[in-house]
């Protein structure tokens, strides 16, 4: 069966190592701090300035001053600490930050994402992406494997413009884990019950099957 | 020397049609509330507004926007109003969209006097697009310019009337840097004290930058979106 958000999430926060400093994008990428194995901890970065980001605050707890990216109200956990944006990406782009996560829209057989712009609709805006995938060190991509139409989004070349290049080291989608690597995505991991078969007819770009590939146990 | 003004109205003096300013503010946290409804009533229009977000509907930037008064938005995200996209589709207003960190370096560097640099976000996407790119150590890079606005405009928790500010949580963000970067900076704070009353260790922005400072009147500090712990989680 394929996985929902949460069983994405929840994988992909079985990267996490202790003592990460790590950016999560919104969606299913901030539900990770949901699932951070027991025994480690982690710091997260939110860049519009705080890294040691806590949960939703209680109701009587909630201040506007203190937001995430997402402009949510959150908390600041104890050793946290505030800072301004430039200083913020400065340690974004110094590669201070050890894992990004984020959604795509796309993503290449050798690591360009596309996330931000679907020509002819109204632009939003990147906001930090850019820079994030310019620089991390590690990005891993949750998303789901084809988008509403049905198409894949595991693609040889990006359709749509495209927010870095080269950089997408992992991806998890509802059916597979695929490492990016020499061009190609390479299959790491089946969702409970999925077929190579099924993840092969919905992957567009270059897939490798390495033997076999085992599921995911939860 | 006075840098203390008595009111928004006072301290916007000098911003005309055609002026280029920035505005602290990530989202609705730590926006200049009070200086944006002055500039809501003097009716100063053609502007060329700098700021990560462009507000909400009828909050922050979007009272700028729904009265016709911005000719152009440099912006990272700007998702969050209807009237922006209405006039965007329609040819009203022009939008610089820059990634986030870019932005906030353009304008800390222009508060550094350091004309411009390299940073390797956006290299081969579209806004790489007439840029000069440079490899350095093997990894290619676009060159990117500092800056600067005729006025800055920031929101502060505290400041004094030598202009130290200092600032609450994530309200810093673009605001710090922003009040380096303007060739005029006004500041509006929750509590303008005596010299002396702030720690001189804790000051987050040095008066030096700042030209004018007034204290502001009822903050709504509205919120964007209120999430909360619930209780059985």
């Amino acid at each position: 069966m394929a996985l929902d958000k949460f069983g994405i999430a929840r994988r992909i926060a079985r990267e996490l190592k202790d003592g990460m400093y790590v950016n999560l994008g919104i969606g299913i990428p901030t539900l990770v701090a949901n699932y951070i194995p027991a025994g480690i901890s982690i710091f997260l970065q939110s860049e519009n300035g705080m890294l040691g980001m806590g949960p939703y605050p209680p109701e009587e707890e909630i201040d506007p001053d203190l937001i995430n990216a997402g402009k949510e109200t959150v908390t600041i956990l104890p050793g946290g600490a505030f800072f301004d944006s430039a200083e913020s990406f400065g340690m974004i782009r110094a590669g201070k930050v050890d894992l990004t996560v984020l959604g795509a829209m796309e993503v290449s057989e050798n690591g360009d994402i596309a996330n931000w712009k679907i020509p002819g609709k109204m632009v939003k805006g990147m906001g930090g992406a850019m820079d994030l995938v310019a620089s991390a060190r590690n990005i891993i991509v949750a998303m789901m494997h084809s988008n509403p139409k049905g198409e894949s989004k595991l693609l040889d070349k990006c359709s749509l413009p495209l927010t870095g290049v080269g950089c997408v080291k992992k991806v998890v989608t509802e059916l597979a884990v695929m490492d990016i690597e020499d061009g190609q995505f390479i299959l790491r991991e089946r969702a409970p019950g999925v077929t190579v078969e099924d993840i092969r007819s919905k992957t567009s770009g270059r897939l490798l099957v390495p033997g076999e590939v085992p599921e995911i146990v939860f | 020397m006075n840098k203390v003004y008595s009111n928004a109205m006072d301290a916007l003096a000098g911003i005309a049609n055609g002026s280029t300013i920035m505005l602290g503010g990530f989202g609705l946290c730590g926006i200049p509330e009070n200086s944006i409804a002055a500039l809501v009533k003097m009716g100063v229009n053609d502007l060329t507004c700098i700021s990560n977000n462009a507000g909400v509907d009828d909050f922050g930037l979007g009272l700028l926007l729904k009265t016709r008064q911005i000719r152009k938005m440099i912006s990272s995200y700007v998702g969050e109003n209807e009237e922006f996209e209405r006039q965007l589709l329609s040819g009203e207003l022009e939008v610089d969209l820059v990634p986030q960190g870019t932005l906030a370096t353009r304008i800390q560097m222009a508060g550094m006097g350091i004309p411009a640099f390299y940073t390797p976000a956006g290299y081969g996407t579209e806004i790489a697009e007439g840029k000069e790119v440079r490899d350095f150590n093997g990894k290619p890079h676009l060159m990117e310019y500092a800056l600067h606005a005729n006025f800055a405009i920031v929101k502060a928790w505290k400041g004094d009337s030598m202009g130290n500010l200092v600032f609450r949580k994530t309200t810093r963000n673009f605001s710090t840097s922003m009040a380096r970067a303007g060739d005029i900076t006004i500041a509006e704070v929750e509590e303008l004290v005596q010299p002396g009353m702030l720690d001189p260790d804790q000051v987050h922005v040095p008066g030096i930058y700042v030209h004018r400072i007034f204290q502001g009147q009822q903050y709504e500090k509205r919120i964007e979106r209120k999430t909360i712990k619930l209780a059985s989680s």
